[in-house]
């Protein structure tokens, strides 16, 4: 009961009296924001190399659920994803070529396996160091179909339904560009985009993209997926670029 | 026993208080579908979520400054603001521990401002670290990995402080 209070907790206040704290607390907290912009990429550093480690042996997956582990994150535009194994699984290639092909797993297998160790970088921020992708590189199939002279690009699909992704015929041709059946010397799940997947190693992860089904040579680059909402169709890691790109 | 529920909050108070509730719900639940793989793996349309996700973000302000052309809102808002002798003495009791029945306070009590003014800031960041996401590839000068460190930590924050807020919505009884 308020009448059983102290006489001194009883003084009259103006509730809009008193100092602006609040307003304080709101400029404060920006103002910790903004530095944090540039003080956080060094301490986040150290977090995901502990996070790293402490997932390493983590059999619960709990440290998955802490910000920023590390380790890739899935992504799919895709509602959902058929899963193809090695008897569903076929590549097409077609388009600007002599020969239209269509592989299955074991037919790739079959052919010259090259190996890329590569740093996978995602715009959204992650990065896995040294990720080994095992797979036919991407120019052998090129040649094996005969490109004719007017093709300038090649036009990636995949059996999610939804997603593509192009390259350069340029592009198209470096070493570090592979069809990958492989990633970390295992079989490439699923849901990292398996059986197979392209793998683009200098470019941002978006470029590598999952579950590929068709390979069509075109004579221009046909914008794909997420570079119609504006990501740069040449999406060169900081440093990966060419010179003269 | 009378009748003793009293109406704090005018009409536009509680529009204000509840449009924001579901941006903000909408904002968490589309943040964990970008965020956590599972959940990304179960719903995936990665491209609407995060449409949803973004224009959800941006309008997180949009019904408190449309509130302030409420004299009430504008009122609690300067109440939120000022900081008395009776809030020093409500913050030192909570340090202490003493159970805020106890405890004296005017409309709103210590915890309250620090809370409301603190999430006021915390979404203006939110707010900005967002849009510096939202349009990738046109940074200078800021280190995109903090950009991304800031917004994903200050989430995990509000995530927290927002589930405080309706603990205690729910189990205080007022005083």
């Amino acid at each position: 009961m308020a009448d059983a209070l102290p006489p001194d907790r009883l003084e009259p206040h103006d509730e809009t009296a008193g100092r602006p704290i609040g307003r304080r607390i709101v400029l404060s907290t920006i103002a910790a924001g903004v530095a944090g912009l540039f003080v956080a990429p060094s301490l986040q550093e150290k977090w995901s190399q502990l996070l790293g480690a402490a997932s390493q042996r983590d059999p619960t997956g709990l440290s998955g659920l802490l910000p920023n582990p590390g380790g890739f994150r899935y992504f799919s535009v895709a509602g959902s994803v058929p899963e193809k194994n090695a008897s569903t699984y076929r590549l097409t290639v077609d388009g600007l070529v002599d020969k239209p092909t269509t592989y299955t797993l074991s037919q790739l297998g079959a052919m010259p396996q090259s190996r890329v160790t590569h740093d996978v970088v995602c715009t959204d921020g992650w990065q896995v160091d040294d990720v080994p992708f095992v797979g036919v590189p991407l120019a052998k199939i090129l040649d094996a179909a005969g490109v004719r002279p007017d093709a300038k690009a090649v036009r990636f699909t995949c059996f999610d339904g939804v997603y593509s992704e192009s390259l350069t015929m340029e592009q198209a041709r470096r070493p570090d560009v592979l069809v990958a059946t492989q990633m970390l010397d295992q079989p490439i799940p699923h849901i990292s985009g398996g059986p197979v997947r392209l793998f683009v190693g200098p470019m941002y992860f978006y470029k590598s993209a999952k579950w590929l089904s068709g390979i069509t040579v075109t004579d221009e680059v046909v914008p794909g997926y997420w570079e119609e909402y504006g990501y740069p169709i040449d999406g060169w890691l900081p440093g990966e670029e060419p010179a003269g790109a | 026993m009378p009748d003793l529920a009293v109406r704090r909050f005018t009409r536009a108070e509680r529009l204000v208080h509840q449009t924001t509730l579901i941006l903000m719900a909408i904002c968490l639940a589309t943040a964990a579908a970008i965020y956590f793989g599972p959940i990304a793996a179960a719903i995936g349309r990665r491209h609407v979520v995060a449409t949803v996700h973004q224009w959800s973000g941006i309008l997180l302000p949009a019904p408190f400054l449309l509130g302030l052309m409420s004299r009430a809102l504008r009122l609690d808002v300067r109440r939120l603001n000022r900081f008395t002798r009776t809030d020093t003495r409500w913050l030192l009791g909570a340090l202490r521990r003493v159970p805020h029945r106890d405890q004296v306070s005017g409309k709103f009590n210590a915890g309250q401002k620090v809370f409301a003014s603190w999430l006021a800031g915390a979404i203006v960041v939110m707010v900005f670290t967002g849009l510096l996401l939202w349009f990738k590839f046109s940074l200078s000068g800021i280190p995109r990995a903090g950009v991304i460190a800031v917004h994903d930590l200050l989430a995990a924050a509000i995530t927290i402080a927002l589930a405080g807020h309706a603990y205690k919505a729910y189990t205080s009884t007022g005083g």
